[in-house]
């Protein structure tokens, strides 16, 4: 197998995922006006078998309402919802990106640390997995109170919570190679930076790719979150605490809010995921799909 | 006292302290002599791995002296005067074959273009050529040994330490291999210590078999195996070759020399 079609398979396999992803997103939708139609509200043509509250069109709004509220405006004469929240994607996106890229050179950072120091590991360890039973809604004010409001202190928040899938994975990845791997290394007389730049951390690869993809939707779960006591109003979290106030006069809208939520932890995901299969293209069995 | 690449003086080596202390090796006297092919044979737990991790320093002596290429076994790893092969090849999954054999290259001052060269110069040597980019799973695991070895004598080291290497292999790639290793022997010079538990194999490749026993490891005897060079598939039908495989066998089983002999007297009655 030649080099170029390694890494082409490796892309193919790659967008597999978010091909069948589409598709499983159609038959939810599906679902979702199939219970609408089974329990939903009464019109002229079709009067439905069962009466569900969960149904109506003010909980479950229908499909076709949600996509059509991406065209209309989301304040009066103001530009279309759609817009509005792409415009806020893309800044929630930015916070979670440095979220991810703190949290990622945080969590890998300690990781290094302690694979060359037991003494540090043992005493640091606890406090990092402490860290992650203190809820971050109780984090995130102190954050903010610390850093004040603004992009850096969403980040902060959103890196709370990514650091610690990169540590975890990185110390058992770390420590993944051949105890006879480290052994040749040190017959060649090997520097402590080559066997972690040659060895460690190249094995470790898989095992912090895995961790990135996680620490991918939860840096935006961390920066919607981290925007609310921020009281940043320009991303998602701002947009999806806007709608949920004024539901009753557009469930559709915060519907919408959600569906580009969940677009862009899913959209970070797959950018991590397509890095991965080129990163270790050529590794058998090494890349999941 | 010139042609000596390794000498070890009264070597000791116990594991652990106080009740749970094993003597895996004891008074070991061994003189190994530049470009010799020495193989260590000896029942499971005769300290034959520990005896070459110790000539490699990655384990350390408890007593005596060991000198490799007349300085401390710990000089010369650093100066990289050996090469390893363990029974798996132990290659990098991450790196094609090519960079697999420069990767002890790169902790050295070499540059990439003389790096490329070595490696091809030694895949060439291992009859790998053609297989320079592709990665070690897409190889058989005779041809990842082969690598293994390419990789080991990538710097051109003065001694080659090979650790069971062809134990996982099938007899048919294992025989090849022993010829092929032969070959790579006499075109390099290389002195080559190799552990292995088949007395066939051990005869056939050395040309000095140091028969080992049991926990305490000690030297029970040293074999000159004095068939003629270049050995081949011939060899192993020579008569003196299954002469060699009986004394070797002997000597394994059972205790010193005398015993053998009135064994054998015994028998001949």
């Amino acid at each position: 197998m030649r080099v170029s079609s390694i890494y082409t398979f490796a892309v193919l396999r790659a967008v597999r995922g978010p091909l069948s992803f589409l598709v499983l997103a159609s038959a939810l939708a599906l679902v979702w006006e199939v219970v609408k139609l089974l329990g939903g509200e009464q019109t002229d043509a079709w009067t439905p078998p069962f009466h569900w509250k969960i149904a109506s069109d003010l909980n479950m709004p229908h499909v076709w309402d949600i996509a059509a509220a991406f065209a209309e405006p989301a304040q009066r004469n103001g530009p279309p919802l759609g817009l509005v929240l792409v415009d806020a994607a893309i800044f929630t996106f930015r916070e979670a990106f440095g979220g991810f890229v703190i949290g990622a050179v945080l969590g890998l950072a300690l990781a290094i640390v302690f694979v060359h120091s037991g003494i540090l590991e043992r005493a640091l360890v606890p406090y990092v997995v402490a860290s992650q039973t203190v809820p971050i809604i109780a984090i995130a004010p102190v954050v903010v109170i610390w850093l004040q409001a603004g992009w850096l202190s969403v980040a902060v928040i959103s890196a709370y919570l990514t650091f610690f899938p990169v540590t975890i994975a990185g110390l058992r990845g770390l420590r993944s190679p051949d105890p006879r791997a480290l052994e040749l290394m040190r017959s060649y007389a090997a520097s402590p930076r080559d066997v972690l730049v040659k060895v460690r951390m190249p094995a470790a690869a898989p095992y912090l790719f895995a961790a990135l993809k996680v620490a991918a939707t939860a840096s935006v779960v961390g920066a919607i979150i981290g925007e609310l006591p921020s009281g940043i109003r320009d991303g998602l979290g701002g947009a999806i605490l806007n709608f949920n106030q004024y539901y009753i006069s557009g469930p559709p809208k915060l519907w919408a809010a959600i569906i580009v939520a969940a677009v862009v932890g899913i959209g970070f995901f797959a950018i991590v995921r397509v890095a991965e299969a080129i990163f270790l293209a050529g590794r058998l069995g090494r890349v999941e799909t | 006292m010139t042609g000596a690449v390794v000498r070890m003086r009264a070597v000791q080596k116990v594991f652990g302290g106080g009740a749970d202390q094993t003597h895996a090796l004891d008074a070991i006297d061994l003189e190994i002599p530049k470009g010799a092919f020495v193989s260590l044979i000896g029942p499971s737990g005769c300290g034959k791995s520990t005896l070459l991790r110790l000539i490699g320093d990655l384990t350390q002596a408890t007593g005596g002296t060991i000198e490799v290429n007349g300085k401390s076994a710990h000089r010369a790893r650093l100066d990289r005067d050996y090469g390893i092969v363990f029974q798996s090849p132990v290659l990098f999954d991450w790196r094609t074959v090519e960079r697999n054999v420069e990767l002890p290259l790169e902790m050295s001052a070499i540059d990439r273009r003389a790096r490329a060269e070595r490696a091809r110069a030694m895949l060439a040597l291992v009859e790998l050529s053609g297989s320079e980019k592709r990665y070690p799973w897409q190889l058989s695991g005779g041809m990842q040994q082969r690598v293994a070895i390419a990789r080991a004598l990538s710097f051109e080291p003065a001694l080659l330490l090979m650790d069971e290497p062809f134990g996982a292999l099938d007899e048919m790639t294992r025989e090849r291999l022993n010829l092929e290793l032969l070959g790579i022997w006499r075109k390099t010079g290389t002195t080559i210590v190799f552990v292995t538990h088949s007395i066939p194999e051990a005869v056939f490749l050395s040309t000095r078999v140091v028969v080992m026993s049991a926990r305490p490891g000690r030297i029970i005897d040293v074999i000159e195996v004095d068939l003629p060079q270049p050995r081949n598939d011939l060899t192993r039908e020579d008569e003196r070759y299954f002469a060699f495989v009986t004394r070797v066998r002997e000597r394994l089983r059972g205790g010193d020399s005398a015993q053998v002999a009135a064994k054998t007297r015994a028998a001949a009655m």
